[in-house]
């Protein structure tokens, strides 16, 4: 390695860079955090300071869990995101195997066909989502948006996992036939355990829309029983705007756990994006 | 025939059932949809029946001045929500990967982490946290620029017609930054070593080798992006509506196409929601988003030059 490349003030440069990134990147999730657990003057006298015995207070969170339902929300973001996640790794992952490894008429075509929803939004489609929603009974239940976060997910799930799938070697697959197992068997004993990084990547790309997005939770689901907790934050913060403790928390009770979940998961992330991505 | 018949082979049932699950979902939720929406734009609501009305819905959506100037205008502040994107998102993205994928770079993996946080937080979260620090009312931002002696500066951006919109993008790529960042950063690590020493022997080293063999490298990366971002940028509601409301105000300085389908389709205030014409609207998206993918499938990709290694 040629040190001229790497002079002291190269490098000293580049941590600068990175350096004011990372503070614009984090300052407004750090001034949200720790003026949740102010009291509301020193909220306003020293917003930049950090909470001290003195002007350390819980009210916006009392507020937030005596008016807000934000566990039910939790709940339901929950249960939305799960089940959505399996079913579009489970079908993902068998339509995957299916063009992977077989060849038959129309191959290419499914393909294409099932790639389209990668670059076209299911947005797009709302008003007709909305009006079959409304025929099948199945607006205001979580069931409606499962199924829209499901075929939301499946195109690029499809898409990488049939890229992972062509790399399991053949030779292994053709040992199971010898050795009897069906093709169910051989996808779900062989390959999937195989495949089981790439699935975890789709999984963590197919997760943070779905528990991200607004778009459907308002249009479809947003009664007060199956409001999910995006949805829940915005029309919460909407009611209590000139409550700035309470807003601070409920916007802190909604960055917490994806935070949490994110610094647990983000190698994994970063790797996936790093491998697959740009192929 | 018989005998053709009993040599043909068997129907290979395995193939259909690893499919249907997800063309069944895929088909009825999102392709079907999709395509009745773009039917319902040819109709209109006449006394509770839906009568078939050709383009008018379209003409209406161009020409009649009630709804064109709302159109034009969203798609105007549409375009412009893209270029700050482009202008902006996409060079930071560039330049933070390029110091990244240094090779004797310390604490890349913390830089990495905090740097991509925000792109994992919901619109909404991110919209709010900016509101309030951008709030003339707490007095973050007016005090943050006041320690660099630039308070005469500060103005209430997100109520302020002209720069509104501006801020909004800036603060979609502040959220968003960690995507070409991340992609271009992957392009950079897969370009080869011995490429690069090969480059130093030439002399070719610093900013030289990146404009000169760097760059034309990761130009298909910066074009995947660039779709991504148009795509995402014409498809976009959530952060306007959830800092500006679905009025998208000040004086619709911030309605972009997602949030006029949103009022259009629902209504506000004393409008009455109009279905056939907010499909209007999802199909005139979906047929920008048609037209940029098909320039960047036909006419950007296939001319980009891919180096095998």
């Amino acid at each position: 390695m040629s040190t001229a490349r790497h002079s002291p003030a190269h490098s000293i440069a580049a941590h600068a860079i990175l350096i004011l990134y990372t503070v614009i990147a984090l300052f407004p999730v750090f001034v949200i955090v720790i003026n949740a657990f102010k009291s509301r003057k020193a909220i306003f006298r020293e917003p930049l300071a950090l909470p001290n015995a003195e002007s350390f207070s819980l009210v916006g969170f009392e507020t937030v869990l005596k008016q807000g339902d934000f566990l039910l929300y939790f709940q339901n973001s929950l249960i939305v995101t799960v089940v959505s996640l399996f079913l579009v790794l489970l079908c993902g992952a068998m339509a995957a195997f299916a063009l992977a490894e077989y060849r038959f008429k129309g191959n290419t075509l499914m393909g294409l066909y099932l790639a389209l929803g990668i670059m076209i939004p299911i947005r797009l489609g709302t008003v007709a989502i909305l009006q079959m929603m409304v025929a099948s009974g199945l607006v205001n239940t979580r069931t409606a948006l499962i199924l829209v976060y499901t075929a939301q997910g499946l195109p690029l799930a499809i898409f990488i996992l049939s890229e992972f799938m062509r790399q399991v070697s053949d030779d292994l697959k053709n040992a199971g036939r010898i050795d009897g197992l069906s093709e169910y068997r051989i996808f779900f004993r062989l390959v999937l355990p195989l495949v089981r990084p790439a699935m975890a990547t789709v999984a963590v790309f197919t997760m943070i829309p779905i528990w991200n997005d607004l778009w459907f939770p308002l249009i479809l689901a947003p009664s007060e029983e199956t409001k999910t907790i995006t949805l829940g934050a915005q029309v919460f913060i909407g009611q209590f705007v000139t409550n700035w403790n309470a807003v601070l928390a409920a916007l802190s009770l909604a960055i917490l756990p994806v935070l949490i979940l994110y610094l647990i998961f983000s190698r994994q992330l970063i790797r996936g994006i790093t491998s697959g991505a740009v192929k | 025939m018989a005998v053709e018949q009993t040599t043909r082979p068997p129907i290979r049932w395995h193939i259909a059932v690893f499919l249907a699950p997800a063309v069944l979902i895929y088909t009825a939720i999102m392709i079907l949809p999709l395509f009745s929406t773009l039917q319902l734009s040819l109709f209109s609501d006449v006394g509770n029946r839906q009568v078939f009305v050709g383009f008018d819905n379209f003409r209406t959506l161009f020409g009649d001045p009630r709804w064109a100037e709302q159109f034009w205008n969203a798609l105007k502040n549409n375009v412009w929500f893209f270029i700050v994107h482009m202008l902006v998102q996409n060079p930071i993205g560039i330049l933070l990967a390029a110091i990244l994928s240094s090779p004797l770079l310390r604490m890349r993996a913390v830089y990495r982490t905090a740097i991509f946080i925000p792109t994992i937080l919901s619109f909404v979260i991110a919209g709010f946290a900016w509101k309030l620090i951008l709030s003339p009312l707490w007095g973050v931002a007016p005090n943050l620029l006041d320690l660099v002696g630039l308070k005469s500066l500060f103005q209430p951006w997100l109520g302020k017609e002209a720069y509104a919109l501006t801020t909004l993008a800036l603060i979609s790529v502040w959220q968003f930054v960690g995507i070409p960042m991340m992609l271009i950063y992957a392009a950079l690590l897969s370009i080869p070593d011995e490429l690069l020493e090969a480059a130093e022997c030439d002399g070719i080293t610093g900013m030289a080798q990146f404009w000169k063999i760097k760059l034309p490298l990761i130009l298909p990366a910066i074009g995947i992006i660039s779709i991504l971002t148009f795509v995402g940028n014409f498809n976009a509601f959530d952060l306007i509506y959830s800092t500006q409301g679905a009025l998208a105000g000040p004086d619709f300085s911030t309605d972009i196409l997602g949030t006029l389908m949103y009022r259009t389709f629902f209504g506000f205030q004393l409008q009455l929601g109009d279905p056939n014409l907010g499909a209007a609207i999802a199909t005139a998206m979906f047929v920008i988003i048609l037209i940029g993918v098909s320039i960047y499938l036909f006419g950007i990709q296939r001319r980009l030059r891919r180096y095998q290694f």
